[in-house]
């Protein structure tokens, strides 16, 4: 019984799923707004090249912030961790 | 710990090379795909290459462990620095001021695809650059560390 409705439950989904990517035409997303504004203005506002860079490093530089502060966190915990380790062998690393 | 001879002269050759792809990267962000983060793992990856390589203690007298945690801090202290040097001079909050000024990194860029000019894209490739310091010692200090914990079945009981 139960491998009967697991069975009835992954066909319909994976039908269901299957419908849905064939669906979608490739090279026209649905929404395409902000893709158009930052191709058509980001060279002039930011400067640079790359749009990717100016989205990471202008147009979302808060989040890029945060981002280097996640990183400064995972060392600070790694450095935290592996010290506290360290502290009751007579291996001296510092 | 460390590994076989030819390993050692392989790490010793490929270190420059990719230095060199790293700095590439980091360097070219607002032009070429990549940027800091990207850059700062490639540089990484080579000081990785050398304590995987080599004994970790080898690699600690030709690296202080401290120049990576300033590596670090600085790289952090400009990233925000670069942001509030933006509110110091009358502008909002991570706002691009040296875009399209002259000057450093100020020249002026046609729409549309053009060759890439180095001096472009005001204030994104001084946050690249610290970026880029940032994580090489980010990544760098994490491994130092986990490596820290290492040792060979012969010298440990």
């Amino acid at each position: 019984m139960r491998t009967v409705v697991a069975g009835i439950t992954l066909v319909v989904l994976g039908v269901s799923l299957l419908y849905a990517a064939i669906s979608i035409p490739f090279g026209y997303p649905a929404m395409s707004d902000m893709d158009d504004y930052f191709l058509a203005h980001g060279q002039e506002q930011t400067g640079a090249n790359n749009i990717v860079t100016s989205v990471v490093f202008d147009y979302r530089g808060f989040d890029t912030l945060g981002e280097a502060c996640v990183l400064f966190t995972a060392v600070s915990g790694v450095a935290i961790l592996f010290r506290l380790r360290k502290k009751e062998e007579d291996y001296e690393y510092e | 710990m460390s590994m076989s001879k030819i390993i050692r002269t392989t790490a010793d050759v490929m270190f420059m090379f990719i230095m060199v792809f790293g700095f590439y990267i980091v360097l070219h962000g607002h032009l070429t795909p990549g940027g800091g983060f990207q850059g700062g793992a490639v540089i990484a990856t080579a000081f990785i290459l050398l304590i995987v390589a080599h004994h970790m203690d080898d690699f600690l007298g030709w690296f202080k462990k401290d120049s990576f945690q300033t590596c670090e801090m600085s790289g952090l202290v400009l990233f925000i620095g670069t942001a509030l040097a933006a509110i110091s001079l009358g502008y909002l909050f991570f706002m691009n001021f040296l875009s399209g000024k002259g000057g450093l990194f100020g020249q002026f860029v046609p729409f549309g695809i053009n060759q890439g000019f180095m001096s472009t894209a005001g204030t994104i490739p001084i946050m690249n650059i610290a970026v880029g310091i940032e994580v090489l010692g980010g990544l760098t200090i994490i491994i130092l560390y986990m490596t820290s914990g290492i040792q060979s079945p012969e010298e440990g009981k």
